[in-house]
């Protein structure tokens, strides 16, 4: 299936791999071993499959693994442990926020790039931003509880 | 009402919550053994066809093509894909694979190949003739004279004494009449006659379906798949591969998302019949248009209501007619529309009942079961037949409901005439706090602000509407669950359920009753939930069973386990149990002589006297099924122009009980809520003239994202059910059914334009507008 070997950092790691040819991102991930990237429609419309490739989220599942050729993707994964949970996974966790579980790598990721970029970002500019990230099981208001009280917690903090 | 509670009615935080968030692989599409091959279906082109021959040759002789299944190399076995108590309710009319095909997306063939792209390539060489039939497309074509019949097999049937008439195109019936309903009318002052109908949606859980087998190395099969009914997948692949229940294991990981599309076992006979075949591990993923295609879905359903009152506000007359398209498969047919009345007809008092439920079959997708299962459907027609009888008598609509709802201490003919598949159970309601979910909703709502809306001006309306809910709390009498308890040194207890935790955070909730009768933190608790080899049976997660049914059996065996716990600390402290108190992982001598801790009580037990292990089973099964309740009000705002609706707030009122866990329990509101605000505003099938759905993807059917959400307030209205565990009743089901009538109601308070039919879309209110001549 004309592979094609390409390298790449991931959550850190250099790495060597094969990419089948129109293999999606999603898929190459997962294949090895990623799986905390979900897939819940592989047509760029859920948002589950979200990662951070050279700094930005994107789809995965629109994504061409080898359009991550020579780049850095982190996943979910990447973000934290249990002892040392990113401060959103944390957020989430404790709010009830995480209901199946399904949507939450793929929102935190997407809230982490909000996050990153903005120190306390608004109600309105969660909800725009996270737009992309469908969610069936808590009609996001758990999850934007969890956003507003880490904002004012971390708000806090300075 | 509080008790002195020390774990439960406390928001823990849900048990696998972060390691969820932290994105371990705990689902079943992590957890595929290397290897594995790759299944793809040949699906139906034709709503409506018989396959006059199947070549599959051609599929066969692809490099890596390992198995192709058609209905001439499978066991021909008549059986349900619901998954539901046994002996099931529903009709067995299905097979792996049929000579026909009965909707489009229906099964033709399997196959599993190496590669996801091989299996395709395979699919895709299936030569297949067919003979095209004329196809039933519309609930109102299925029982004309004349219609094709699309069960004309003459092996389907009916697994209990119910009417099946499968010739007729009627997939259930059921009915009941307590006093006369014409005469209730007759002697009306009022009367409402008018039929609403509840259109067709998918669950959408983020995770689609997916699940894979394998062989162990004893020879037995492993099914993992994402399900909310472990024990019903194994006994129905038993049934379909006509392998020994012994020789399969079914296990469910964590669920991503449920609703109740994953109480039916849609693929895992596929999987395991592939697995025994080729002996090699064999994964299936549906795609999300094979979830909406091929999966199951909200049965549609028009609901004819008809409502007599007298000038003074009392219900001369309650008659409910469901006519439901179970689609091409019969899967929750009977129980779905029965429980259109069993649910929302003894919300309200009335003389003279009368309810029918239909169910025909068409060339449409399937029904299934799907949170509120009937409730929804009914509540729509239901709480917006109040409206309009409370416009008709010049009343405030929530006056109306409030002098004609079921309080405690009522019961209503309705549950003893209507169960699932045979008759119901008598009872009479516990816990109601219906009265304080109205005046608490109200109030956050403002209410008193509402208004007629013949007195509104300006472009921009505004409208208030309510709606009154119930639901139930597992099946009575039906219904099973079971839990075991063992003791470890350390003074942990392993907590092995077959109770299947969907995403709701069941889990949680039971571990947080099984330390509540402990009397021990939650931490203490080790959950296994839902492996067939491990845990004992439960029928598994649906009909709002979990906290009330399997919680209650968790309560019973931790209590035996106590009594256990007690006669060995006893022992130890030279007391008898009497004299003690046990808590905080401690037992102590009521007059304070001495103590034990869990720990030095389960290593006694283990290694030193009279040497046993602590632990306990127990099952439980129920004889009510007590309703929660609940209030919705919602605010809306109409662009007179175009007929765009903003929601500007809703207000779900809920009365479940004692809330176990807190939080969790908003939850299930919230996303309840949402999903049913989703349905009531977009979610709908569009189909072509042949009976193809033509938005089978997120892009084209729209989901409520974050940016779309009103602000939503929950108030949980605490009440005490004697028959649950520590007062629980359920939470899961009933939130969603609000949405649809409040949301009608509301328009109508906003312009007067009233909606029978969903979605409600700025096009219906819009023509709404132009019917009625408002200025557009
Ligand atoms: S899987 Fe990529 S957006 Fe849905
Ligand atoms: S928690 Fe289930 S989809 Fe978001």
């Amino acid at each position: 299936m004309n592979a094609k070997t390409i390298q790449l950092t991931i959550n850190g790691e250099a790495r060597s791999v094969d990419v089948g040819a129109g293999e999606s991102l999603l898929h190459l991930l997962r294949r090895i071993g990623f799986t905390g990237v979900k897939n819940g429609c592989d047509e760029g419309a859920c948002g589950a499959c979200t990662v951070i490739l050279n700094g930005r989220t994107v789809n995965a599942c629109l994504t061409f693994a080898f359009q991550a050729a020579g780049g850095r993707v982190e996943t979910i994964e990447f973000l934290g442990n249990f002892e040392n949970p990113h401060p959103l996974q944390k957020a989430l966790a404790d709010e009830g926020a995480v209901q199946c579980g399904y949507c939450i790598p793929g929102m935190i990721l997407s809230a982490k790039a909000l996050l990153d970029r903005k120190a306390a970002p608004t109600d309105e500019e969660w909800s725009l931003h996270l737009d992309g990230n469908l969610c069936r099981c808590t009609g996001y208001e758990k999850i934007q509880s969890a956003l507003r009280k880490l904002v004012a917690a971390q708000g806090g903090d300075q | 009402m509080s008790r002195n509670f020390q774990v439960v009615n406390k928001s823990v935080r849900k048990i696998d919550a972060l390691a969820l968030a932290l994105g371990k692989p705990m689902y079943a599409g992590d957890k595929v053994p290397p290897g594995a091959l790759h299944i793809k279906f040949l699906w139906s082109p034709h709503a409506h066809a018989v396959i006059k021959s199947i070549d599959i040759r051609a599929a066969e002789q692809l490099p890596g093509v390992r198995c192709v299944l058609y209905h001439g190399n499978v066991p021909r076995i008549p059986h349900t894909t619901a998954g539901q108590g046994y002996p099931e309710p529903s009709p067995y009319d299905t097979f792996m694979f049929d000579t026909k095909v009965r909707f489009v997306g229906d099964r033709v063939a399997a196959v599993a190949a190496d590669t996801p792209e091989i299996a395709a390539a395979a699919v895709a060489a299936i030569q297949v003739e067919y003979e095209v039939l004329s196809a039933v497309l519309s609930i109102d074509d299925a029982m004309k004279d004349g219609a094709p019949v699309i069960h004309d097999e003459p092996d389907a049937f009916a697994k209990i004494p119910v009417q099946y008439e499968p010739g007729k195109n009627l997939a259930a019936f059921v009915g009941m009449d307590v006093g006369n309903l014409d005469e209730g009318l007759a002697g009306a002052d009022v009367v409402v006659d008018e039929s609403y109908y509840a259109h067709y949606a998918q669950h959408c859980p983020i995770e689609p379906h997916v699940a894979f087998g394998y062989m162990d190395p004893e020879g037995r099969l492993v099914i993992v798949t994402s399900t909310q009914v472990p024990f019903h997948v194994r006994r129905i692949v038993a049934q379909c591969i006509e392998m020994p229940i012994r020789q399969i294991r079914v296990i469910k990981p964590r669920i991503g998302g449920g609703f109740g599309v994953k109480q039916e076992v849609l693929m895992e006979d596929v999987v395991a019949m592939m697995t025994v075949r080729t002996q090699k591990p064999c994964l299936l993923t549906f795609t999300r248009e094979e979830e909406f295609v091929s999966s199951r879905t909200r049965h549609p359903i028009r609901t004819r209501i008809r409502l007599g009152a007298k000038k003074d506000g009392t219900f001369t007359a309650y008659g409910m007619d469901c006519l439901s398209n179970t689609g091409a498969y019969g899967s929750h047919a009977l129980t779905v529309v029965c429980n259109c009345g069993s649910k929302m007809l003894p919300l309200y008092r009335a003389k003279n009942i009368h309810f029918t439920g239909t169910a025909v079959y068409t060339n449409l997708p399937v029904g299934g079961a799907y949170r509120g299962y009937g409730a929804t459907q009914s509540s729509f027609a239901v709480e917006s037949a109040m409206d309009e009888l409370a416009e008709k008598l010049g009343v405030d609509p929530l006056a109306l409901r409030q002098q004609n709802h079921i309080v405690s201490g009522e019961t209503s003919p309705v549950f003893r005439a209507l169960g699932e598949g045979k008759a119901g159970v008598e009872q009479s309601i516990g816990s109601c706090e219906l009265a304080k979910c109205i005046t608490l909703g109200a109030k956050e709502i403002g209410w008193k602000k509402r208004g007629d809306w013949r007195k509104k001006t300006g472009r921009m309306r505004r409208g208030i509407g309510m709606a009154c809910l119930m639901q139930g709390s597992s099946i009575p009498e039906i219904d099973m669950g079971a839990a075991s308890i063992k003791m470890n040194e350390d003074g942990s207890f392993n907590l092995l359920m077959g109770a299947t935790d969907l995403g709701t955070g069941s889990d949680t909730v039971l571990a947080q009753i099984g330390a509540e009768a402990l009397g021990c933190d939650v931490s203490k608790i080790i959950v296994y939930s839902s492996d067939t080899d491990m845990t004992p049976f439960d029928v598994g997660a649906y009909a709002s069973s979990t906290t009330y049914l399997s919680g209650a059996a968790v309560k019973n065996c931790a209590e035996k386990v106590v009594k256990q716990i007690l006669a060995v600390a006893g022992q130890m402290l030279g007391r008898k149990p009497s004299e003690l108190a046990h808590g905080d992982s401690v037992v102590r001598a009521k007059d304070g002589s001495g103590q034990v801790t869990y720990s030095e009580i389960a290593l006694h037990s283990l290694y030193n006297a009279e040497q046993h292990q602590i632990g306990a089973m127990s099952s439980h099964i129920t004889h009510k099924s007590p309703p929660p309740f609940s209030a919705h009000f919602v605010e809306v705002e109409i662009d007179t122009e175009t007929g765009a609706l903003k929601l500007l707030k809703y207000v779900a009122a809920v009365d479940c009980g004692t809330a176990i866990n807190p939080k969790l329990a908003e939850g299930q509101t919230e996303g309840g809520v949402m999903n049913g605000i989703s349905y009531a505003l977009t979610e709908e099938y569009l189909f072509s003239a042949t009976g193809r759905m033509t938005n089978a993807s997120f892009q084209d059917y729209k989901l409520f994202s974050m940016r779309d959400k009103p602000e939503i307030k929950t108030i949980l209205v605490p009440s005490y059910e004697k028959t649950g565990p520590y007062g629980a009743k359920s939470v899961s089901e009933i939130c969603i059914n609000g949405a649809l009538p409040a949301i009608a109601n509301a328009i109508y308070n906003a312009v007067g334009v009233r909606l029978r039919e969903g979605p409600f879309t700025a096009e219906k209110i819009w023509r709404g507008l132009r019917a009625m001549g408002a200025k557009a």
